[in-house]
Parts: structure tokens; C-alpha cells; sequence
């Protein structure tokens, strides 16, 4: 090692390198500890507490509901008239990628052991509407000795730990105290992982707002007390909205005196949208 | 009529079987292909470069600083694509000063950021005496700017050099882990992801941080040859045999483990193996192909290099070849993962059909442009700052190259430690 000292400009230099050490050492264990006080914080709970205490609408307190849906599979017709209502109420672009909510048709036909599955999107059934916002099922297994056959309503399933919210990279979609998952349109930077994410396909990419977009169970109007949109048009209420909170709901009922299940429960998502009378094709 | 034009207009990819509607059209393209490859290539270039600065593997030592300024050019660009994916790049930043913890992508901002930081400081420290000697050469507006970048330091005694080559080993070597998290996580977004079948795998950040040597160190064998040409100068050929183990070696460790992968899914035989089977067989045979020819041609091409003990043109021949075809072997192989997962529906009922669109912020000339910028741009850094040897460059230009007292800096730097 050499003895001679330290000039003043080696000074200032490794004074300045120490300096970027210590800055970048600090800078590095504060962000590790942050991350890690952060993580250490359940998701949901951080939510909570940075939300106004009663929630964003004047006279609803989110506290005080806990929503939840179903689905009755013996009811659907297959109308489709649940989907032209949510494309309306909640300004969903008319094309056949996006969608709020749809509708699956599970058909079985005679010496086959796997369902025909389609939906209101299938070019099929697009062929099938007059006009194409004007949904349908077009009548495609006419001839066909049909075994068994129902159709299941799909939507968002407002999961207890929703993986949406878990990897969306700046918090813009986040789950409400009333058990709602919401997106911030004016956060979201559209990177679309939390479509990804999503195991059901609820989620699709708003190419209007550039952000993505998704079912919030009609929350404008079920703040206001209404049910949603494809709640209030079905004909034969094979959808069921309510509050679990509430003991004499809709949805309690329906839970209490069917045997329901969810769709892939494996995820460990825990879905909000309970459903009666579907095989385990249906996920 | 109108039905057929609202059919052809919207349906983004065709499909067959049963997807769900919001499937149709793929939520990642080409960018998210581009994105992890280019980050790939960052950590490649830079497990190279600390070969030399930290194991001072002194084989290395020709490309050691080529593969920092080529690490860096790199990591500039990868940000971009994703950028230019984004629906409100205006909002990028928000992943930054708000992060929502609880995602990976949240992460980048961080890590990334954390490893420019690194990497402009070891380029600082492994270049700093030929900036000192540059902005005492150099002339008008390269002059100043040559003095900014000394940041005030002129200091170019062994002392001071000695100095300097301690920092870039440390840094070097805390580079590696930041690299290996770099590429990890990467592999992680995808990895982490229960709503896809070919994405959700445990070895997925495994086979990313590899697969990312691979091309990365296959890229710089590329710009090591094709500098050399352009230069008109001879190739180091103990750097070239080094180069060619680490390339055999990462590349039959990446094989080894993706075949693993495969096996062990194969064996399992969990539900939803067939449509993965279809999947393989269908929608990604020809990526797969690619991917698995690129990687076994250069396996056995050079494992024939290394066997015969190959040298001179033949060598730099069948090594450039190679590093070509490993370089087309992983991105067929990010291709394959990115867009191939997303062709498998998550209704594990149906498959899409992606055709990338030619124009336009999702399109292929605009993500190949990002990707051909990055070596646009790497061409100016190594103008900006030469990684040649010094004494090749004290011949050329004995004004310019760091030359103190008949030695070359770097040289001197390295003969006074050893003496210490």
C-alpha cells in the first residue's frame, strides 16, 4: 500500500463515492424495510384505510354490505337479454371482444362425452342476430338428438383475494370494503396484467379509455339501492343479487336452499358468484 | 352483410374451440415478446463482463468492458417496450413513486432502476481513466462533455486506479445477484400466473435467468465479431474459446432444464395435459421447432469447437453461427412463452390463432425498431466511450488512450495491485 496521502481532489472524489455508498446503501435498506412493512399489510386492509371511512356515496356505508351473487343454471333461457342490458347501462364498447358479462350455452349431444360449448360471441351466433348488438343463440344442433343441455351466466366474480388486484402494478383496481373489485379509470395504466391475471376472462381492455375494464356489479346502482342491470332484466330471475349481510336476502336464500358451488376453486380466489346445477365442465 | 363486416373487423385472432369472449383478443403482442428478451440480453452481457471484473477470469478481459457498455445499452431499451405497451404511458411513473407492492410488475420500476444505477457506476469506475485522459485530449464539445463526465475527478495515480478497480469489482459482483433478479423476476410474472396453464410453472424464472445468459452472451460473441470486423482488428482467441465454454455451458444447462420441465409435465400427467399437448402440437409447433433447432445445432456445433480445440477462422465462423442461432433460439423461445400461453384459452377448451399486426404501437416494425435502436444506441456509447484494450487503442491513437507514463493506465492500475 502506498503511503503517501490522499490528495484533496482523491479526497473529494472518494468523499463523493462514499457519499453515493451511504445514499444508495440508505436508499436501499428504507425501500427493503418499506417493502416489507407494505407486504407485511394485507392488501384489503391497506384499502380500507386509506378509503373514506362510510365510502365515496353520499348516504351508502360500504361497511355495512357485504355483496354477493348467483346464479340459477335451471332458470336461464338463454334470452341474452342481460348482456344487451349491461353493454347499455354500463356504455361497454359494442364489439364482440368486450364484455361485462356473457352468457355460456353447454350441450350435449347423443355418443359424445365432452359438451359443445359457445356463447353469444361465437361467429356462429353473431351470424344468427339480425342486427349484431341484438344477442342470440342461434339454433345450431336442430337435427341433433340432444342429451342434455343448460346455459350458465358468466361475469366478474368479485373474489375474496382477487389476483387482479394483486398484480396490478399501481394499485388502480382495488377491492371496496362492500366486497366490490373496482378499477380506477383515471389510475389504471393500462398493462393489462390484471387481465391476464384473471382466471374467468372477466376482464378485457377498454380500447375507448385504453384502460381495462370489467364487471363492478352495477355499482352505481347498487349503491343507490337497485339491483343490476342484468339482475333487473332477467325474465325468469335466474340472476340473484343481494347483500350476505342481510339474513332475509335474495342470495342468502338462494345459498341456503340450494347446493351451490363456484368456478375454479382451486385458484384460492374465493369468487363471489355462486351457481347451482353445473357439472364440472363448466369452470 | 353489416354482420360479416362487424365479424372481420373485431375478430382480432381466429379461434377454434370454445374461448371466452374477452380472449379474442391477446392481451399481450410482439412488445411483450421484445420486453423480456432485450431485459435477457442485459443479464447475459453482464455475467460476461463480471467474469473478468469479479472472478478476473482474465480470458474475459477483451470484452469484459464491451459487454458492460453493451449490458447498459440494452437496459435503456427494455423499459421502452414496455412503455410503448402501455394504454397511459403518461402514467408509467405512478409504478414508481406508488407501486402497489403486491405486484411483480411493480417491481421493474425498482429493479431496473437499482441495476442502471449499478451499472453506470461500474462503467464509471472501469472507464474513469480513459475519460480523465479524453477530456485532456479531446477537443471543443467532446472535450466538455468528456470533463462532466469525470464528475471532477482527474485523479489517474495507481493509488486512485486502484481505487477505481476495487469498486468495479464490487460492484461487478453485486451486479450478478441484481441480474439474476433482474431476469428472475421476469420469469416471475409469468411464473406467478394461476390463470394460465403453459405460464404457471416454478421453474419459469429458472428457465428465463438461463435462457437470458444464453442470448445475452450469445449477442456479445455477435458484437464482439462483428466490432472486430468494422475495426479491422484481430480477435482475441483465448477471449473467443472463453466465450464459447460459457455459451456451451449455460446453453446445455438451459436445455437440461427446459427438457426437465417438459418431462416432469409430461410424467404427471395433471388435468389439462392434453390441451397442452394440443397446444405444443398446434398453435407453437413451429416456434418449438425453432426454439429446439437453434439450440440443439449450436450444442453439438459447440461442443465440436471445444472438443477439437478449434481455433482462428473456423472457430469464429461456426462460433458466430452459433450465437446466431442461439440468439433465434431464445426469442423463439419468449415467443413461444408469451404469445404461445395466451393462444391456449383459459378455458382450457380452445385455441387462438395470433397473427401480429405490421403496423401500428403493438406492431412488428415498431417493436423491431425498438429492438434495432438499442444497437443503434450502443454504437454511440461505444463511440462516446471506446471499451477497447488500451494498448490496442495507445496504438492507434496514442493521444486518446489513457496512456500514463508509457503504460496504460488500466495496465499499470492492475501491475501496481498485483505488486501490493
Amino acid at each position: 500500500m502506498s503511503d503517501t496521502k490522499p490528495t484533496k481532489q482523491e479526497m473529494g472524489r472518494r468523499g463523493f463515492m462514499r457519499l453515493l455508498g451511504e445514499l444508495s446503501a440508505t436508499a436501499a435498506v428504507c425501500s427493503g424495510a418499506a417493502a416489507v412493512a407494505l407486504q407485511n399489510t394485507p392488501a384489503a386492509a391497506r384499502t380500507e384505510a386509506e378509503f373514506p371511512a362510510k365510502g365515496p356515496v353520499p348516504g351508502y356505508d360500504w361497511t355495512k354490505h357485504r355483496w354477493a351473487f348467483g346464479v340459477d343454471t335451471t332458470r336461464c333461457i338463454g334470452c341474452l337479454r342481460c348482456v344487451e342490458a349491461c353493454k347499455v347501462e354500463n356504455n361497454v364498447p359494442f364489439n364482440p371482444n368486450d364484455y361485462r358479462t356473457w352468457v355460456e350455452r353447454y350441450v350435449y349431444l347423443e355418443g359424445e362425452d365432452k359438451p359443445r360449448v359457445d356463447s353469444q360471441d361465437d361467429p356462429v351466433n353473431i351470424a344468427a342476430a339480425d342486427i349484431p348488438t341484438n344477442y342470440r343463440f342461434a339454433n345450431r344442433y336442430k337435427g341433433d338428438k340432444v342429451e342434455k343441455s343448460f346455459f350458465v351466466a358468466k361475469l366478474c366474480n368479485h373474489c375474496e383475494n382477487p389476483p387482479c388486484v394483486q398484480v396490478c402494478p399501481v394499485g388502480a383496481t382495488y377491492k371496496t370494503p362492500d366486497g366490490v373489485v373496482l378499477i380506477d379509470k383515471n389510475y389504471c395504466i393500462g398493462c393489462r396484467y390484471c387481465v391476464q391475471a384473471c382466471p374467468y376472462g372477466a376482464r378485457y381492455f377498454n380500447e375507448e379509455t385504453n384502460t381495462a375494464d370489467k364487471c363492478t356489479w352495477c355499482y352505481h346502482r347498487i349503491t343507490k339501492g337497485l339491483k343490476p342491470a342484468c339482475v333487473e332484466v332477467c325474465p325468469v330471475q335466474g340472476r340473484i343479487f343481494g347483500d350476505l349481510n342481510d339474513p332475509g336476502s335474495e342470495i342468502n336464500e338462494f345459498i341456503r336452499t340450494h347446493r351451490v358451488r363456484v368456478l375454479k376453486p382451486w385458484t384460492g380466489n374465493g369468487p363471489h358468484v355462486f351457481y347451482n346445477e353445473i357439472d364440472s365442465e363448466v369452470s | 352483410m353489416g354482420t360479416l363486416v362487424h365479424i372481420a373487423s373485431y375478430v382480432a385472432s381466429p379461434y377454434s374451440g370454445y374461448v371466452y369472449p374477452n380472449e379474442t383478443v391477446l392481451p399481450w403482442g410482439v412488445l411483450i415478446v421484445i420486453y423480456p428478451y432485450i431485459t435477457g440480453l442485459v443479464a447475459g452481457a453482464f455475467i460476461v463482463s463480471s467474469l473478468y471484473h469479479t472472478f478476473r477470469l482474465e480470458n474475459f478481459k477483451p470484452v469484459a468492458r464491451l459487454a458492460l457498455i453493451s449490458a447498459f445499452a440494452f437496459l435503456c431499451f427494455a423499459p421502452m417496450t414496455l412503455l410503448s405497451h402501455l394504454g397511459h404511458p403518461e402514467r408509467a411513473l405512478e409504478a414508481i413513486w406508488t407501486a402497489h407492492w403486491t405486484s411483480a410488475f411493480a417491481a421493474f420500476g425498482y429493479v431496473a432502476g437499482f441495476y442502471a444505477v449499478l451499472l453506470m457506476l461500474e462503467i464509471w469506475f472501469a472507464f474513469r481513466a480513459d475519460i480523465v485522459a479524453m477530456a485532456q485530449s479531446a477537443a471543443g464539445w467532446r472535450r466538455r462533455l468528456y470533463r462532466v463526465l469525470t464528475l471532477g475527478s482527474y485523479d489517474v495515480s495507481e493509488r486512485a486506479l486502484r481505487y477505481d478497480h476495487k469498486w468495479a469489482t464490487a460492484l461487478a459482483a453485486l451486479g450478478i445477484p441484481a441480474a439474476a433478479g433482474l431476469h428472475g423476476y421476469v420469469g416471475f410474472v409469468f411464473g406467478s400466473l394461476k390463470s394460465r396453464e403453459w405460464w404457471s410453472s416454478d421453474l419459469m424464472p429458472i428457465i428465463f435467468l438461463l435462457s437470458a445468459v444464453v442470448s445475452g452472451v450469445a449477442a456479445l460473441v455477435v458484437i464482439y465479431v462483428v466490432s472486430s470486423m468494422v475495426r479491422k482488428t484481430k480477435l482475441d482467441q483465448k477471449c473467443m474459446r472463453g466465450l464459447a465454454w460459457v455459451m456451451w455451458g449455460f446453453l446445455i444447462v438451459t436445455v437440461v432444464v427446459e427438457g426437465l420441465e417438459y418431462v416432469e409435465m409430461f410424467y404427471r400427467r395433471l388435468e389439462g395435459i392434453d390441451v397442452i399437448e394440443q397446444l405444443i402440437t398446434g398453435p407453437i409447433w413451429a416456434g418449438l421447432t425453432i426454439q429446439a433447432l437453434c439450440s440443439v445445432i449450436p450444442l453439438v456445433i459447440l461442443s465440436g469447437l471445444l472438443a477439437w480445440r478449434t481455433q482462428g477462422r473456423t472457430l469464429t465462423f461456426w462460433m458466430s453461427f452459433s450465437a446466431v442461432l442461439m440468439m433465434v433460439a431464445v426469442l423463439a423461445m419468449r415467443w413461444n412463452v408469451v404469445i404461445g400461453g395466451q393462444e391456449l384459452s383459459k378455458t382450457a377448451r380452445g385455441f387462438l390463432t395470433f397473427y401480429p399486426p405490421l403496423w401500428g404501437r403493438e406492431g412488428v416494425v415498431w417493436a423491431l425498431s425498438l429492438f434495432a435502436s438499442s444497437f443503434v444506441w450502443l454504437w454511440f456509447l461505444v463511440r462516446l466511450l471506446p471499451p477497447w484494450e488500451r494498448a490496442e487503442t495507445a496504438e492507434a491513437n496514442p493521444e486518446t488512450s489513457g496512456v500514463v507514463d508509457g503504460v496504460p493506465a488500466w495496465e499499470s492500475a492492475r501491475v501496481s495491485e498485483e505488486g501490493a
